[in-house]
């Protein structure tokens, strides 16, 4: 138990990727209900509402979790973290401030209206505390996205005479370019996970030929916004975030691919191991120059290799960083093909009548948490060993006093009461699963 | 600027005292005011499109302090690492219980939820206020800003410290009855019926019996901490504070006997303003006393980010608070009158 880094690592590591699931969910479906309020609203017809209904429904369960298992994150940086808290404070403090102020009160005040109010506001109020809510969670990402870009590429700052980070420009700091794109791609993940269980839903459904109106809704929906989001991710949104990690990270470009040797023509591995110790990819199946071509726009371009830097910068747990970016690049590919296939049937009218494809949709939905998660551990393990990118390591920036016992005992705690909230989630989204559309 | 900060986390505090404290009262009240199905419903219907937004106060107040005061989240947080992790815990089963209740027809999982429900609202009180406690007396804090303590030592208020001493939980105990209370008036206000006549009823002694340990922890924390009542010569705003408590104090006597519940409940918020407002005016500007040397305290001043940081955080403060009150109006106004049960497969 002596390792008090790895406790605390794996402490917010779990706790921020099991909430994760959940406000990836509801960022997703905030955008469809938005959508399909909005075509309620424009069309009159109930089927477009008894759809928004259903999957507010679903939403408010995500988000409650969503925001419980949130207060822990918060509380986090000061209990886990202390130094790192005393020491970037000055400028990460004006972030998460401001999720409370601007998006969770904007969040926390209209959910209620939404979840509870159609009566009471009509339609066209209603339709606004949708657009309300949605603009809340899309704000929150924003915050929480500036934040950790602040960690992975440090800009509007300055160094204080006692060693603390503070603010020197706020808007350089708050619209960090860095953020921006990485919110672009973070976001496009989320409407993935969100569409994909929407078409899922709507594969259920057709394929034991219940609900059939509400289930052709929710595949169309799902397939289309499903297909949009998975090219989205990928370009230009992962590609523009793969060239400013290649820009600005090139350590963790390095080991993202298994480069250990520079030079220009550098191949794209698709498949390979790492071997860290013999520092070379082990059976790699690769596509010549393409790496090359997409972090730097020209074939003939050098990309460094882990050689070239210093051991102690290179990032820890280098494998997992690796089957990460792997899994997650392979999987949205599969999402792309997937979603395409869909829509090619889905046009010529015959995806109801395709079996093989709906069970793979139904089945496919766990898949873009697994890509969601697997990409912030490659923005989080890429990261290291650096906490603050280039300024403070990660060993900086923990609670010194806090016995590793007690992170051993609280880890198992959330453990524990993680595994009985996912249940609990899970059985109350199967119920609504299967009572199906809210008259 | 520091003391500006200081005054508007204190504000922010302040507020979700009086906003999750009626979520908290009315948690610990409602298994035993509320009897039937339907009248559980009715205390969910009343706090059940707030108590999330309230809740929003604390993760408010908590970024606020981080901005500004960088240094007192770290030390503190991390030297209540145990107790933090139990008000974590205590909030996210109080939410969940809130929310998972209304999905599934069952007596049996509703009353698990409800229980739930209860011990965590009695929970949170007891541990907020053992917190404040803490604030008063001071923590083992020394040259290097750091600390780490114990749940309990030997329940006495000298060094070694713990988080549970007779001051600390005296003073839980007080929240505790506080937040009953004032939850009580709440539902008293916000209910009708046998319900509304069974609050009435429970706020009367509840209010009696805060009302003695108030002043019995005026007195305890004159014993703890002497310094805090000579700060009270000179700082005006504590007296605004005290004035404050007492006419919440005497707002309620006089709502709860003329049955004017609005009355009593702005009362019992005046109540707590009033005594986190004298609290924070005598203790200014130390935010974290040490118990080891008074050098080691933190203070608004060596806590604080930098003068930038702040400038930034209080410009957009003052865009961010009014719209946050605006929310709430808006709310309030929506669900105005009385809370009604609404019916099944809506509302919590």
């Amino acid at each position: 138990m002596g390792d008090l880094l790895f406790w605390h690592r794996l402490q917010f590591g779990f706790t921020a990727t099991f909430h994760y699931l959940f406000p990836q969910l509801t960022m997703g479906l905030a955008l469809i209900i938005v959508v399909f309020k909005g075509l309620a609203l424009a069309t009159g017809e109930e089927r477009f509402a008894t759809a928004a209904r259903f999957w507010i429904r679903i939403f408010g369960l995500s988000f409650a979790v969503g925001v419980v298992t949130g207060i822990p994150m918060e509380f986090q940086f000061g209990t886990n973290w202390a130094r790192f808290s005393a020491r970037a404070g000055g400028v990460i403090g004006q972030t998460l401030a401001m999720e409370g102020m601007f998006a969770f009160f904007l969040e926390s005040t209209f959910l209620g209206l939404l979840v509870w109010g159609e009566r009471r506001l009509g339609p066209r109020r209603h339709f606004m505390a949708a657009v309300a809510l949605f603009l809340g969670s899309w704000l929150s990402g924003y915050f929480i996205i500036a934040t950790n870009a602040f960690m992975q590429h440090p800009v509007g700052y300055q160094i204080a005479a006692d060693g603390t980070l503070q603010l020197a420009d706020f808007w350089a700091f708050l619209l960090n370019p860095w953020a921006v794109v990485q919110y672009l791609h973070n976001m496009m993940g989320a409407v993935v996970t969100g569409s994909f269980v929407v078409a899922a839903v709507g594969a259920f459904w057709t394929l034991r030929a219940v609900h059939l109106e509400q289930a052709a809704l929710f595949l169309r929906t799902g397939v289309v916004a499903g297909l949009l989001a998975s090219l989205l991710v990928a370009f230009p949104t992962g590609d523009q975030q793969g060239k400013r990690v290649a820009r600005y990270q090139q350590p963790a470009l390095a080991a993202m691919e298994g480069r250990w040797n520079s030079g220009p023509y550098a191949e794209l591995n698709l498949i390979g191991q790492p071997n860290v110790e013999g520092r070379k990819l082990d059976n790699p199946v690769r596509l010549p120059g393409l790496l090359s071509f997409i972090a730097y726009g020209s074939f003939s371009s050098n990309v460094k290799g882990l050689n070239e830097f210093p051991r102690d910068q290179w990032p820890p747990n280098l494998e997992f960083l690796y089957y990460g970016f792997h899994v997650m690049v392979g999987l949205g590919t599969l999402f792309i093909a997937l979603m395409g296939l869909a829509a090619a049937f889905l046009v010529f009218g015959r995806l109801e009548r395709i079996r093989a494809l709906l069970w793979a949709l139904m089945l496919a939905f766990p898949f873009p948490f697994i890509a969601n998660s697997a990409g912030w551990v490659v923005a989080e393990f890429g990261r290291q060993p650096w906490l603050v990118y280039g300024l403070m390591r990660t060993a900086e920036g923990t609670s010194q006093l806090v016995h590793p016992g007690q992170t051993v005992f609280t880890s198992l705690g959330f453990a524990g009461l993680y595994f009985v909230l996912g249940l609990l989630f899970l059985f109350l989204v199967g119920r609504e699963v299967n009572h199906g559309p809210v008259a | 600027m520091e003391m500006l900060w200081f005054w508007l986390v204190s504000v922010m505090v302040a507020i979700y005292a009086v906003m999750d404290g009626f979520d908290f009262g009315s948690g610990v009240l409602h298994l035993f005011v509320a009897r039937t199905e339907a009248e559980r419903r009715e205390v969910l219907a009343a706090i059940g499109p707030l108590w999330d937004g309230n809740e929003v106060w604390l993760l408010a107040a908590g970024g606020a302090m981080f901005l500004a005061f960088p240094r007192l989240l770290a030390s503190g947080f991390s030297g209540f690492y145990l107790a933090m992790f139990m008000v974590v815990w205590s909030l996210i089963l109080r939410g969940i219980a809130i929310e998972f209740r209304s999905h599934v027809h069952d007596a049996m999982w509703r009353s698990f939820w409800d229980l739930v429900f209860a011990v965590a609202s009695a929970l949170l009180p007891v541990l907020l206020g053992a917190a404040l406690g803490n604030v008063v007396r001071g923590v083992p804090l020394d040259a290097t800003g750091y600390f780490q303590i114990p749940l309990f030592t030997h329940f006495g208020v000298a060094n070694p410290v713990g988080i549970l001493d007779w001051y600390t939980v005296l003073m839980g105990v007080l929240v505790l009855a506080t937040l009953t209370t004032h939850g009580a008036l709440f539902l008293a206000w916000k209910t009708s019926g046998a319900l509304h006549e069974r609050c009435r009823r429970a706020a009367q002694p509840l209010w009696l019996a805060t009302a003695a340990l108030a002043v019995l922890a005026t007195w305890a924390t004159a014993e703890v901490n002497p310094a805090l009542y000579r700060n009270l010569s000179h700082a005006g705003l504590a007296w605004v504070g005290v004035a404050l408590f007492l006419g919440g104090l005497a707002a309620v006597f006089a709502g709860l006997y003329g049955n004017r519940f609005l009355q009593a409940f702005l009362g019992s918020s005046a109540f707590i303003v009033g005594i986190l407002a004298a609290t924070a005016a005598c203790v200014w500007p130390v935010m974290l006393p040490s118990t080891l040397d008074p050098a080691a305290s933190i203070t608004a001043y060596n806590a604080s980010a930098g003068a930038a940081s702040l400038r930034a955080g209080m410009v957009w403060w003052f865009i961010g608070f009014p719209l946050a009150l605006a929310y709430f109006a808006y709310l309030f106004w929506i669900h105005r009158g009385k809370a009604q049960a609404p019916g099944e497969g809506e509302g919590y």
